[in-house]
Order: structure tokens, then sequence, then C-alpha cells
């Protein structure tokens, strides 16, 4: 018998969607994952009833005080209340898993004995905890706003320059937030995957980088080594209150985009770098 | 080159710390061949299976998988090869089919079309079509063992590489699976399956290759083995030495002598020339045996004292 004969058809190959398809199933069908998703989603009601009940959306953090409160300002204060640490939890989770994880479980051979190349197979990775980023971060935002409108339902916004804006306006601008927030998210998972392919233990990549968002925002409070803080990318999260000025200053946003861009190009290299000449010997 | 399934030349993994796994291997795994891995726990099999599939880089060689350079075309070989390397590994919270149906969908070469079949065939082909919804976890280690078996045979594979396929499976199931090895080379695959058994090599496999502490001591077909294995003629007698010297007169070979009794390979001789050569010669012939050694003597001889074949 020929070889052409039992070989596989070479057929047209895919582009990898199915493969990505993969990735989000196997992250979003786990219950760990699904939990800290419903986790997330319960803040914004947390914060909306002590704001009914207690007083200014922003009273846990100076960003935001002082603003009346409103559906649209109960959004922003989600984000910024899951900002510096919930955010990073659940991106350190499932970043930190996902190679790790496959390397542990000894499922990371498998895959790439399909074959799927080791940069096919951390793209997609990639591509599944930018979904990731975006959906922890639009979830909880969007749901503040939606408790917010129900508990607040005043049309007007006084935004922090004074002005007022209506809720489409509002709305919007809050859109924009998550997007800016789930992009400084996406520049962390980017550093969180980078770690994954450091080790096997998935526990421990986790652990790392979670630690590491933690140390990045004390050190950004000391004020001694500034000269490092345009570096951490940490230290461009609460830039989305300058949405709420109006006009709308865009060049800290711009800037805080860029790092987190530079973020992903840097270490989603080193994680290619790292993976693509590791002996897989788990 | 062609002709080999597999070829490595001076292939070597020495790994970071300085052990050194696999030392200077020459294998040549003939097209059609069932051919057997034989070597004890720790001996470079598995990482000698690691380095032809791409997955851990040698320190030194080449290797030839399908008649192209490996790792540098694994895109287009891997997709003819379906392996098993050391143990199954599938994620536990998800069923048989589903960690089945998530390999179908890396394969860039495979369509959404057909998937479901695919894994379907698969599955009864190993037969685990009746736990194909129970989650992984929940799998014994035989049924882990055929779902990785049933990876590999996802498509149609012009080599197959099983890492101790049998490894955890009860003598039914191991049975099972030699039955499937031979039915995949009746197909047409070649076969290349490693094994710490040297009686489960002897049963299925048509050429072997014998790994010693890193080292390849021996690879031939097993009709070049049966020919090592050659017959002994050895007597019992109080004159060991004046037997000895017999033997040698008779021009045979590898002669022994042991208190109460001496030995040789017969070669072309026959057995009654040989007894009465040593009445003649006045030897008190006690008892007088022709036997062939068992493999695993052969083995031990060919590979060195202290081989623990069967372990
Ligand atoms: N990643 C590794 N790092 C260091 N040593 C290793 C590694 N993997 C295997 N070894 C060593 O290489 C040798 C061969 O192992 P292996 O190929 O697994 O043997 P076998 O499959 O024949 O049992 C063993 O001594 C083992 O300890
Ligand atoms: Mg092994």
């Amino acid at each position: 018998m020929s070889a052409a004969e039992v070989l596989a058809p070479a057929g047209r190959t895919g582009l990898g969607g199915r493969l990505l398809a993969s990735e989000l199933t196997l992250i979003l069908r786990r219950r760990r994952n699904q939990l800290l998703l419903v986790a997330l989603a319960a803040i914004p009601l947390a914060i909306g009833l002590a704001t009914r009940f207690a007083g200014s959306a922003g009273s846990r953090d100076s960003v935001l005080s002082g603003l009346t409160n409103n559906g649209v300002v109960v959004g922003f204060g989600t984000l910024v209340a899951v900002l510096p640490i919930f955010l990073p939890l659940v991106v350190s989770v499932v970043a930190g898993d996902s190679v790790a994880g496959e390397a542990n479980l000894g499922t990371l051979r498998y895959l790439l004995i399909v074959p799927v190349s080791r940069t096919r197979l951390l793209a997609s990775k990639f591509a599944a905890l930018v979904a990731w980023c975006v959906l922890m971060t639009a979830v909880p935002a969007l749901i503040g706003l939606l408790i917010g409108v129900i508990l607040f339902p005043n049309a007007q916004i006084t935004v922090l320059s004074g002005n007022q804006i209506g809720l489409a306006d509002g709305s919007a601008r809050l859109l924009v937030a998550i997007g800016y927030g789930a992009l400084m998210m996406i520049g962390f998972a980017a550093l969180a995957l980078f770690i994954s392919t450091l080790t096997e233990v998935p526990i421990a990549a986790m652990a790392t980088a979670l630690t590491l968002a933690v140390v990045m925002q004390v050190l950004d409070l000391v004020s001694a080594l500034h000269a490092i803080h345009p570096w951490l990318i940490s230290h461009y999260f609460f830039n989305i209150s300058d949405l709420l000025r109006a006009p709308v200053d865009f060049s800290r946003l711009q800037h805080g985009a860029l790092v987190a861009l530079g973020y992903v190009l840097v270490f989603w290299t080193a994680a290619w770098a790292r993976l693509s000449t590791k002996d897989i010997s788990s | 080159m062609a002709a080999f399934e597999i070829q490595t030349r001076a292939l070597t993994k020495r790994f970071r710390g300085g052990q050194l796994a696999v030392s200077s291997v020459d294998l040549a795994v003939p097209a059609g061949a069932v051919f057997g891995f034989l070597g004890p726990n720790g001996s470079g099999k598995t990482t000698t299976i690691r380095m032809l599939l791409g997955l851990v880089f040698p320190t030194a060689g080449e290797i030839s998988l399908l008649g192209s350079p490996m790792p540098a075309a694994a895109a287009a070989v891997l997709p003819g090869v379906g392996s098993l390397v050391e143990g199954p590994a599938f994620h536990p919270y998800l069923s048989g089919r589903a960690n089945l149906a998530r390999l179908d969908a890396a394969d860039r070469r495979a369509r959404r079309r057909g998937a479901r079949s695919r894994v379907q065939l698969a599955l009864e082909r190993v037969g685990l079509a009746a736990a194909a919804e129970k989650r992984y976890r929940n799998y014994s280690l035989g049924m882990r063992q055929r779902l990785g078996i049933a990876a590999a045979l996802l498509q149609p594979r012009r080599l197959l590489i099983l890492d101790e396929p049998t490894n955890g499976l009860d003598p039914q199931g191991t049975r099972e699976v030699r039955h499937l090895i031979a039915e995949l080379a009746r197909d047409g695959s070649t076969v290349f399956v490693s094994s710490h058994l040297l009686s489960e090599v002897e049963q299925m496999c048509s050429h072997v290759g014998v790994m010693r502490t890193g080292s390849l001591v021996w690879q031939g077909s097993m009709t070049e083995l049966a020919a090592e294995q050659r017959a002994r003629v050895s007597v019992e007698t109080a004159d060991s030495s004046l037997a000895k010297a017999v033997l040698a007169d008779l021009g045979l070979s590898e002669i022994r002598e042991d208190v109460g009794s001496a030995s040789a390979v017969i070669g072309a001789r026959r057995p009654e020339d040989v007894v009465v050569a040593l009445v003649a010669a006045g030897v008190g012939v006690r008892a007088f045996t022709v036997a062939k050694p068992r493999l695993e003597d052969v083995f031990v001889q060919l590979t060195g004292e202290g081989f623990d074949v069967s372990g």
C-alpha cells in the first residue's frame, strides 16, 4: 500500500477557528471560571445597593467621589472597583492556567503532535484570553449600568468637570471605558501568559501573575520610584476617569492604550520565544 | 532513506542538569514493520519518542520521519503519525468524546464536517462508545489508555508510535491492543511500539530494537533474532575438562566449562555424532541435552549482563 493511500487528506487547511472555539469552550465550561464570572457580576449589585442606601458611588474611591448618583456612575464605579484586584485575579487564574495547565495535565504534548504549531497554539490561547478579558470587564460594568439605571432613574449626569451629559452620552463613555479597561487587562494577560510558559504548575503561574499585579500597584504608590511608574501597566488603570470630563481629553487614555499594546507585543513575543524552544517533557 | 519510516543518526539527548537520556541512537524502522522498542524503565524509550515527534529537541543527531527531517517538517509529517506518548493525558472534567472532539478541532486538516463521525469511529474502534459521555476523571486506567489510542486513530495514519500502549490494561485489554496493532499493520501502517516486556514484543513484532541506558544495543528483524537463538549441547560429566577438549576437537564454538558440565553451540553437527565422540574419548556421560536458549537469555547475551528485560 502506498503512503498516499493512508495519509490523511491534505484538503484545505482551516484558519484555526475551530481551535479558538475549542479554547473558548474550555474556558467557559469550566466550573471555576463560571463561578468567577458570577462573583464579578455580583459586585455591581453590592455597589448599587451601597450607593442607594449609603451615599456616593465613588465613596470608596476618590476618583469618583463627588459625582451625582445615577446609572452611568454605578457602571463607572463598578469598573473602578474591579480594576485593581478582581479583574487581575480572574485574568491571572485563566491566563496562568492556559499553558501551564495543559503542561501539567500532559495535554500540551497531545495538542502539539496533532500537530498544532507552537506559534498557532500560543496565538489561539491569547485570542481566547482577549475574549475572556473583554467579557470579564464588560459584564460587571454593564450590569452596573443596568442596576444604576433602575436604582437612579435621573437622566442627567453631572460629570467631574461640572457639566451635564445625557444617559446616551454617558453610556457611550462607559463603553469606551470598558474597552479601555479590557485593553489594560489584555496587556496584563500577555504578561500572565508569559509566566504560564515558564512553569508546569498552573497554581504557581496564577499566584505569580496576581502577585505582580499587586506589586505593580504598590510600587506605583512609592513616589521615590517615579522613574519606573511609566512602565507599570497599573499606572494607567484609572485613566478612565478622564472619560467623565466634558469635553473628554483622550491623551492620557491613548498613552495608556499604547503601553498596554506594548505589553502585548513584548510579553507575547517572550512567551513565544520561551514556548517554541522549550522541551515538552511533561 | 525513503525505505525507512523512522531513521535516526547519532540521536542524542542530554537534559539540562547533565542527564544523558539518549546516546547516539541509530534507529532504522522499515516500512510495514511492527517494530518493538524494547528496554527497561529509564532506558530512554520515551525520550527518543519525544524527539521523534518534535516535543523534545535533540542535543545532537538527525531524525527522518516518513522521509522528512524532524522537527523541521513537523507540520507536514505529523498528520500522518498517530501517537501515544508516556501514557494518555486528557482534560479530567471533559467527557471522553469532548476530549477527542477538542483534538479533532485542533487539527487544521480536519474539517468541521465529519468531526462527529470521526470521533465516534475512533471511540468504537477501541470499545469506548458506551463510556463516551463519562467524564475522563471517572475513567479507569484501562479506559484512559484506550482513549489515548483512540486519539491516535482519529485520522488514518501511515505511522503509529505507541509508547507502552498496554500499560495498565488487563489481559483482555492487552489482547485487544495486540489485535488492534496487527490490524493496523495489515492495513499498511507501520507501527513503532515501545515496551519493557520481552514477551509482548515477541508476540506482536516483526522487528525489535533494544535500548539499554540510553543506547540502542541491538536492532533487527525477529528472524535475525531467532538466528541468534542457537541451540547448545551440554554434557554432564565428572570429566568436564576432557569433555571440553572433545567439543573443541569437533569444532564447536562458544565452549563453556563448569564444574560437572561442559557446553557449546552445536551448529551444523548432529547431536548423535557428538555423543559418539564423547563416549569414544572415554568421557563418562551422565546426561546429554540439546536446547535452544530462551529468548530472554539471548537478550541478556546481546545486551550485557544484568539487563532485566522483564523488569
Ligand atoms: N525532563 C527530563 N529531565 C531530566 N532527565 C530526564 C527527563 N526526562 C527523562 N529523563 C531521564 O532520562 C532517562 C530516560 O527516561 P525515559 O526516556 O523516560 O525512559 P523510558 O521511557 O525508557 O522509561 C531517565 O533516566 C530519566 O530519568
Ligand atoms: Mg517511558
